[in-house]
Formats: C-alpha cells, structure tokens, sequence
C-alpha cells in the first residue's frame, strides 16, 4: 500500500479510499469463497484461507522452479514473462480448486448429516492442519514472492495508485462479474442456487447435489488462489500463516455483507477494506484492525442478516 | 394386466431405532393410479422417500422398470422418469414461478421440448401462467400445489409420487387437483399418490394400499375399499 506523504486532507482521505478500495477488493474475493460454501451448506469453511495461502504458495513454487527467484538474497529478480505469469496463475487456481474439492470430499461430506457442529470444528481442524503442514512443508521463513509485473505508480491528481492495486480492483471485479452471472445465467449456477435454497428438493429436480458441492468448493477455492497470488504481488512476503489474518477480516466481510449472498461478499469486502485503510491512516494502525469487528457488531446489531442478507424465510 | 413399474418387496426402513417401514410390499403397474392412505405417521412419507431413494431401506429391494434402484442416486432416478412431488410441495420461494418450473426440467436437454411443456402447464393452470413472474412463496397454498404438480410433469415423469396433494387446500381446489391427477394419467403417465384424504383419494384411483405403523393392512382395488367396512370405519368417517 502507498504511504501518504501529502499534508492536505482532503487528498489524504482519497489516498487512503484508493488503498482501501484495493484491499477491500482482495477481502471481497475471499468472503465470495465464504459466502457460496456458507450459502450451500450452512457451513463456514475455515479452511478457506489456507487454501488462499496455498494459492500464493502454488504461483511461488512454480516461479521457482521456473528461475524466476533471486539467486542470492539482495539480487534482483528477474521478473516473470505476462504469459507465463497466467500460465502460474490458472495453475495456482486449478490446483486450489481440487484441493478445495478434495477438503470437502475428506473432510465436510462424511459429516453433512451429522448437525452443524460437528463439521465446524472439523473446518478448525482442516485450517489448522493446513497451517501447521504448510509450516513443515514449506519452512516459517517468510519468502520473497517473485515479481510477477514491474511497480509502476500512476497518479491521478494527487492519488497515487500503484499497477498492483489496478490490477487488483479489475481482476475482482471482473472475477465477481463472471461469477455473478454464472451463478444467475448458467445451469450449473441454477444447480447451486437451487441447492442453497433446499437440497432435498434440489435433488427432487435432478440435481446432482454432490457435484454442485463440489463445484461450489471448486469455484471459491479458485477464487481464493487469484486473491493469495494478488496479494503476494502486492505484499511480496508469503508465509503459512497468511490467511490468518484475512481469513477472518473476509469471514467478517461476508456476515456483514449478508452470508450467501455475492453482491453482499462484495459490498461487506469494499466497505471493511476502506474503512480499515482510512481509520489506519487517518488515527492508528492498531485500531485499523479492530475496525473489522466494530463494524461486525453494529451492523449484526442493526440488521442481523447483514447488509445484504435476506432474512431467513421459515418454510411454510 | 400391464407390467409393474415399481415392485417394492419387504422394505423395512428405520430412522435411528425408529423402524419405520415393517416390511412393506407393494406394486405399481403400468398406467395405474395407485394410491396409499393411513393416519398420521403412518409411513407414507417414508414410502415415497424410499422409492426416490432419498431413503434407503435396510432390508427388502426396491424395483423400478424392472431394476433394483436401491442404490441408484435420487437425480438419476429424476433423469430416467421418477419423479415426486414432495409433501409441504417444496417449492423454492424465492424463485419466481417460471424459474421453479424450469428447475423441474434440470435434468432435460431438449430445449424445444421443454418450452412446449412449459406452455402444457400455463394451459393446464392458467393461475401459474399470470404469476410466472412472482415468487413462489408469495403463491397461495392451492397455486403452490399446482405449482407442484406442473414442476414434477416439468421433468417428463413415467412415475410421478405425490405426497398429499390435498393437503390444505379448499374442497373446491382440491377437486381441480384431482382433476388434474386424472388426465395427467390419461396422458400416460403412472401415479403413486399418499393422501389422508380417503375418500378422494379411493375416487381417483384404480387400487390402494392402507398403511398402518409401518405395514401395509388392506390391499384391493379402490372401488372395492371404499365399501370395505375396515376403511369405512377408520379412514371414511362412517359406520
Ligand atoms: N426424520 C425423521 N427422524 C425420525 N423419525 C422420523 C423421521 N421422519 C419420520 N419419522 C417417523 O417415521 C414414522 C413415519 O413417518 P412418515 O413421515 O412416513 O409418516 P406419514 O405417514 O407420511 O405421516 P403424515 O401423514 O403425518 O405425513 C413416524 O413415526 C415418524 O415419527
Ligand atoms: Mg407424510
């Protein structure tokens, strides 16, 4: 993120809109992943940011093995050709889509009559597994993530606005566009809608409800790998631990913006990054953070199903 | 005699320690209307999920068109022609009419077949074709049945299961129903229709099965049962 070095207010708060507009759009791509699983099977997947984190980790191996890592520390990188860093990108998405599918496989479906209890701690479980694996796997050093595009800075008046952050916002919003309407448009959308309204009568009408699960899991574990890879292109330090923190900041943006709903992933992921960049430049850091859950309390305290959430129908 | 579409033989089905189904044995033929009556809790929700495999039995086979389906998928069974429509009918409130029936077709390819059969259910319940745009759940309890019915015909049944299609509605709505009951299986199609509903029921039905806790008590042809004293005197309201 840019530092503000500008003293007038006014271009201070824009700066800071502008970064926040970035970040929330990273938490916007994580919550969707939160969101679709919650809307489908009432569960929230907390392994979901380690398979963020295994997407960052994904795109560094292959830069790796491809030399595209420093050779001593301190040189510099040479950066990655635009083909190749798709290449590394869909990879990274293809391999957290069946790692995604393989957690629910594993982990959730032997468990999907078993109350809601029970596969919640196992969503602990399979996130902390991840953590500590990916801890043995790949080392607690934090590693460089290679570079994917040059920095470069435009500016817009006063507000500068790095390719990264650019890259960031377009990429989410294309991303959720899609998956808007593939959600709205295709068959297999009308399989998860239907699935998340009523799986009984879901299967009632031909729907293979295993497989839209899966796909579910499919499509917000690819989400989460574009998010781990933008991230590390814009905060080039990966380590096991990195989902942590924006695991549970996305979780947050997806109850304030309506669990199970997209638009509300999007709207909560927005208005948690920006208000999180402005209260951290504008008073402090430390309170940045807890400005997550501020908003977490307010808005479950005023509207319970969250900004955009539908409030709960009985069945008649 | 025609053939039988769905043969189950000696089906018992639990519910943890609850056993549900005693050994249910029961036959369906071909064009039939066959219908299954008995007093709350009986077993006739358990009946149907069992034949469309959203149950499965501990013990006793299940056929359907010949095969044992007692490990086949309820989607693929949808897909090769059974098909219910579920007690409280299920529909999807917040999906507006049209979409709910089109969700019927899921399993279905043909396009232009599909928009033919959709216009079939406007004609059969012109009611649905003024609020194709509104939401299920805003539809009243009869529309919701029709809606129902005309989303399982949406699936192109051989074998359609209604789960108490009478269930709440008005006696006026109820007779448009049973109406409707009777030429879906003139165009062809077998039916295995659960009410409370007795006398009704008996009326558009060729044969009947009572179930009592779990077992079949009385068998014969509808007709047959309506006279019978048994069924007079527990499921009629006379004698
Ligand atoms: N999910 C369940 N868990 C435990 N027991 C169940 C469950 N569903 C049904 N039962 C029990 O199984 C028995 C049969 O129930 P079923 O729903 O088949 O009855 P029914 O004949 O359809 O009744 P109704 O006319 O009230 O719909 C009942 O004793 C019921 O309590
Ligand atoms: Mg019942």
């Amino acid at each position: 993120m840019v530092p503000v070095a500008s003293v007038d207010f006014t271009s201070q708060l824009l700066q800071y809109f502008a970064n926040g507009v970035a970040k929330g759009s990273t938490y916007a791509l994580m919550a969707v992943g939160y969101t679709l699983v919650y809307g489908v099977l009432q569960l929230i997947n907390f392994a979901h940011a380690e398979v963020y984190m295994l997407g960052s980790h994904f795109a560094y191996y292959q830069a790796k093995w491809g030399g595209y890592l420093p050779d001593e520390p301190g040189a510099k990188p040479e950066s990655v050709p635009i083909l190749l860093v798709g290449t590394f990108i869909a990879v990274a998405m293809l391999a957290c889509a069946a790692v995604g599918m393989l957690i629910e496989r594993v982990a959730y479906r032997p468990l999907r009559n078993a109350g809601r209890l029970a596969p919640l701690i196992t969503a602990i479980g399979v996130s902390l597994f991840l953590q500590y694996g990916g801890q043995v796997v790949f080392g607690t050093e934090p590693k460089l993530f290679p570079t994917f595009v040059e920095t470069e800075v435009f500016e817009i008046g006063s507000v500068k606005i790095p390719n990264t952050n650019l890259l960031i916002v377009v990429t989410t919003f294309v991303l959720m566009l899609g998956l808007t309407l593939f959600v709205s448009k295709t068959r297999p959308g009308a399989a998860m809608r239907a699935c998340s309204h009523d799986m009984r009568t879901a299967k009632l009408m031909g729907i293979n409800v295993n497989a839209t699960i899966s796909l579910t899991f499919a499509i917000g574990s690819a989400l989460a790998a574009v998010a781990g890879v933008l991230v590390a292109m814009d905060q080039p330090a990966i380590t096991p631990l990195m989902g942590v923190r924006i695991g549970l900041k996305a979780f947050v943006a997806a109850v304030v913006g309506g669990i199970g709903s997209i638009p509300g992933a999007a709207l909560g992921g927005l208005v948690l990054g920006v208000s999180e960049s402005v209260v951290g430049g504008l008073w402090d850091t430390n309170y940045a953070e807890a400005v997550a859950f501020v908003f977490l309390i307010v808005v479950l305290l005023l509207k319970p199903s969250g900004l955009l959430g539908k409030a709960t129908r009985e069945k008649v | 005699m025609s053939d039988p579409i769905l043969e189950l033989a000696d089906v018992n089905v639990y519910y943890g320690a609850i056993h549900a189904l005693k050994g249910v044995s029961l036959t369906v033929r071909q064009g039939e209307v066959v219908t299954l009556i008995g007093a709350n809790g009986a077993g006739k929700t358990t009946t149907l999920a069992t034949v469309c495999g959203l149950m499965r039995p501990r013990s006793g086979t299940v056929h359907y068109g010949g095969e044992d389906i007692g490990r086949v998928a309820t989607h693929q069974l949808v897909a090769r022609g059974l098909v219910m429509a579920p007690e409280g009918r299920g529909i999807f409130p917040a999906l507006t009419v049209e979409e709910n029936l089109r969700l019927g077709a899921y399993a279905r390819r043909d396009k232009a077949g599909i928009e033919k059969d959709l216009q079939h259910g406007f004609e059969i319940f012109p009611r649905l074709a003024e609020r194709r745009r509104q939401r299920g759940g805003t539809l009243s309890g009869g529309e919701q049945q029709m809606l129902a019915i005309a989303r399982a015909l949406m699936s192109q049944p051989k074998l359609l299961l209604l789960d108490e299609p009478s269930l709440g509605l008005a006696p006026l709505i109820v007779q448009t129903i049973f109406e409707t009951i009777d030429n879906v299986n003139k165009e062809g199609v077998t039916i295995l229709l659960v009410e409370q509903n007795a006398r009704i029921a008996l009326k558009h039905s060729h044969r009947a099965y009572v179930i009592e806790s779990g077992e079949i008590s009385i068998e014969g042809e509808s007709a047959a049962l309506l006279d019978d004293p048994r069924v007079k005197a527990a499921y009629l309201g006379e004698g």
